[in-house]
């Protein structure tokens, strides 16, 4: 079984070349026919692989593996298919299945006459996310990472005619990059130490060499910076909304549901497996890192969230906001908020795709994603109204929602202070989504009017489709309708939270920690109370319009936002200096 | 073993940051994401780095016979330097598509997308 794990990364590829060599030559339905059914192979392979990770499959690619007679070294390739990363290639498979049957036949074809650009580009990401959740070694684990953002900048300007377009792409790729470099920096570090680079081996070395010093301060620092910018935290969100407003829908569905939860997922794995042990970082200073980090990215994201009129906008926004949740579960270090950390991730993913996809609708429909501008103008669109609506639930965290199940586990292993943090984010990103939903599709509340302060809105964008659409395609309801269904069946199905448990301390503990997750009444108690306040709060945005509108008081906050390029990269290295300081205590204790 | 190159490589990052952080150019921002990237080649190469060692090709000299420098991280670099080539091509085609629809390449101006 074992020998099937390089198929996850060479399957898309392989297809990704074949329709980029004959895209030309295919007629549109064949290239997105073959697209599908590659990602659908590589997603069938994905499950068949996760199904079986128990005990976890280890291979070393090419048939090198470390010699004993050399003293356990090896310079050979290893791919780990326990059961976070296979499930981690299984969700980025089942979303990639996802996308590409949402952009099915209405998806405008760009360029014109190359139909396989778009499915390939799709596959490449799909191969280069696999890579990434299944690498072994931390310099595959950056060259894997390289080549899921490269596509994904390719991505976020597919529609290069369109000025916001390009320019997001840009921001996008300048800030990623950098903080891919500075997590190679970080790997050279540690095999400057270690002389190794697969992830156990370097644990081992850097316990063999004693407690942390500046050196390893300095890796975890650098390694953490690179996978923090593409998870997102505030500080280093700000390419975020930027790439997730303009992407194509069916791309930022790919944006915002795995590849920025796969930088949590780098967090996770890289200190549980290079840094945790006596010659790493303490817990201390990971925790002191990850949760004032959440705190911060869950607040600021919701903050934001709330004064965005440009829907896919606020959208990216909730997202930075949830990282924030997902980084202070695996920041308190238990294993309870892993196990939070990972269902929050699954739930997470189905509810914001189908809101994403839904965007779309609204997007290709009217050509507009701007709330003020749309008011009251899809009242006709009865089904993506109530999906909307019940993904806007979701988001909040009512019962029996996927992203309910992970919120409250998330929330009792976090524990005090941090369960107003997660009521108040859920709260406030899904009142968001609710006050869009009661005033885009019923019409309520009275006529926007236009605010004097400049704001990004989300007028007068193009369709994505060959003008604008008349009647909806199948294809466009039907995916987000299935994955609602997946985030509300992850947290009815019994048993699969037990399945997701055993995975994560499997990989995370190898099995040595057991642990249960289930409903338990404080956990339903506080989702019932966040969807009431989320209610609540889009009841008051929608009753008083001038609630979300900018504020002068608000000013300071947006004004960080400048959308200028060398403003982010300072951010990025101030928060990789407070990465550091808040690491730095616990090493001098250690 | 002197610490000066991991000096000069932690030197030439940051130094790639600040041009990057007082950009008045997009093309000059991608060059300095290009200086930023040398840093690792540096970095990289100075890890490698023996004393008195030589390449490590063995067609001409018995192994074990004298210290060599690691292969390790060259291969490493050339990886990074194949990755490096490819992200600054596509920032640059974008660079070309952002001045061809904004008729800009100054960041200060590009301050659509914001708040």
């Amino acid at each position: 079984m074992n020998h099937l794990l390089p198929l996850l990364v060479a399957l898309p590829l392989l297809g990704a070349g074949l329709l980029a060599a004959t895209g030309r030559l295919l007629p549109r339905i064949a290239a997105e026919t073959a697209g599908v059914v590659v990602s659908a192979g590589t997603a069938v392979l994905a499950l068949v692989l996760l199904l079986n990770s128990s005990p976890p499959l280890v291979e070393w690619v090419g048939g090198w593996p470390p010699k004993a007679s050399k003293g356990g070294e090896s310079v050979g390739i290893v791919l780990v298919g326990d059961g976070v990363g296979l499930g981690m290639a299984a969700l980025v498979s089942v979303l990639t299945v996802a996308a590409l049957a949402y952009s099915w036949h209405y998806f405008d074809e760009a360029p014109e006459g190359q139909a396989g650009t778009f499915p390939a580009l799709v596959l490449l990401f799909q191969g280069g996310m696999c890579g990434f959740a299944i690498a072994g070694d931390l310099f595959n684990a950056f060259v894997f990472f390289e080549l899921m953002s490269v596509v994904a900048y390719a991505l976020t300007g597919h529609r290069v005619e369109e000025a916001r377009a390009v320019q997001g792409a840009l921001t996008f790729g300048v800030v990623n990059s950098l903080g891919a470099y500075a997590m190679l920096m970080g790997i050279g570090l540690l095999y400057a130490r270690t002389g190794e680079l697969s992830l156990t081996a370097i644990g081992r070395g850097l316990d063999a060499h004693g407690g942390p010093d500046a050196l390893t301060l300095a890796a975890f620092v650098l390694v953490l910076t690179g996978l923090l910018v593409k998870a997102a935290a505030v500080p280093f969100h700000f390419w975020l909304p930027d790439a997730h407003a303009v992407a194509p829908t069916p791309v930022c569905m790919l944006l915002s549901c795995v590849m920025v939860e796969l930088g949590v997922y780098g967090v996770w794995r890289v200190y549980g497996t290079v840094f945790a042990g006596p010659g790493g970082i303490p817990a201390a200073g990971l925790e002191h890192a990850l949760l004032a980090l959440g705190v911060l990215t869950g607040v600021g994201g919701a903050f934001m969230c709330w004064y965005q009129r440009h829907i896919k906008r606020m959208l990216a926004y909730s997202t930075v906001s949830h990282v924030g949740l997902f980084l202070v579960a695996i920041g308190a270090y238990t294993p309870e908020g892993d196990d939070g950390a990972a269902l929050y991730i699954l739930g997470h993913a189905g509810v914001k795709a189908a809101l994403f996809a839904v965007a779309g609708i609204l997007l290709d429909r009217y050509g507009s994603v701007d709330e003020k501008e749309l008011h009251g103008r899809a009242r006709e669109l009865r089904l993506p109204a109530v999906l909307f609506a019940a993904g806007g639930l979701a988001l909040a965290g009512l019962p029996p929602f996927g992203t309910a199940f992970g919120k409250a586990v998330s929330e009792e292993a976090a524990g005090g202070p941090f369960t107003v943090l997660y009521v108040a984010v859920s709260a406030v990103t899904a009142g968001a989504v609710l006050r869009v939903a009661a005033r885009v599709f019923l019409g309520l509340g009275p006529e926007p009017e236009e605010a004097a302060q400049a704001e990004t809105k989300g007028t007068g964008e193009e369709p994505e489709t060959h003008g604008r659409l008349g009647r909806l395609p199948d294809t466009m309801v039907v995916v987000p309708t299935v994955l609602l269904a997946a985030a509300l069946a992850m947290g009815v199905v019994p048993g699969f939270a037990g399945v997701v448990s055993h995975a994560v301390s499997e990989a995370g503990s190898g099995g040595a920690v057991v642990t249960t997750t289930h409903w338990t009444p404080a956990g339903v108690l506080f989702g019932l109370l966040s969807t009431a306040l989320a209610a609540g709060l889009a009841a008051l945005a929608v009753t008083r319009p001038h609630l979300t509108a900018p504020h002068p008081w608000t000013d300071p906050v947006r004004r960080l936002r400048s959308g200028h390029l060398g403003d982010y990269v300072a951010w990025l290295v101030a928060g990789a200096a407070l990465v550091g300081v808040l690491a730095w205590p616990s090493v001098l204790g250690g | 073993m002197t610490f000066f190159p991991y000096l000069v490589a932690a030197y030439i990052f940051l130094v790639g940051c600040y041009g990057l952080a007082t950009s008045r150019n997009l093309i000059h921002a991608v060059g300095c994401l290009s200086v930023c990237q040398a840093a690792t080649y540096v970095l990289l190469l100075t890890v490698g780095y023996r004393d008195g060692g030589t390449a490590p090709v063995f067609s001409d000299i018995r192994p074990g016979s004298r210290p060599v420098v690691d292969p390790v991280v060259q291969a490493l670099t050339l990886t990074d330097v194949v990755v490096g080539a490819t992200v600054t091509a596509l920032l640059l085609a974008l660079v070309i598509q952002v001045v061809k629809r904004h008729g800009t390449a100054d960041p200060d101006e590009l301050r659509e997308l914001r708040g």
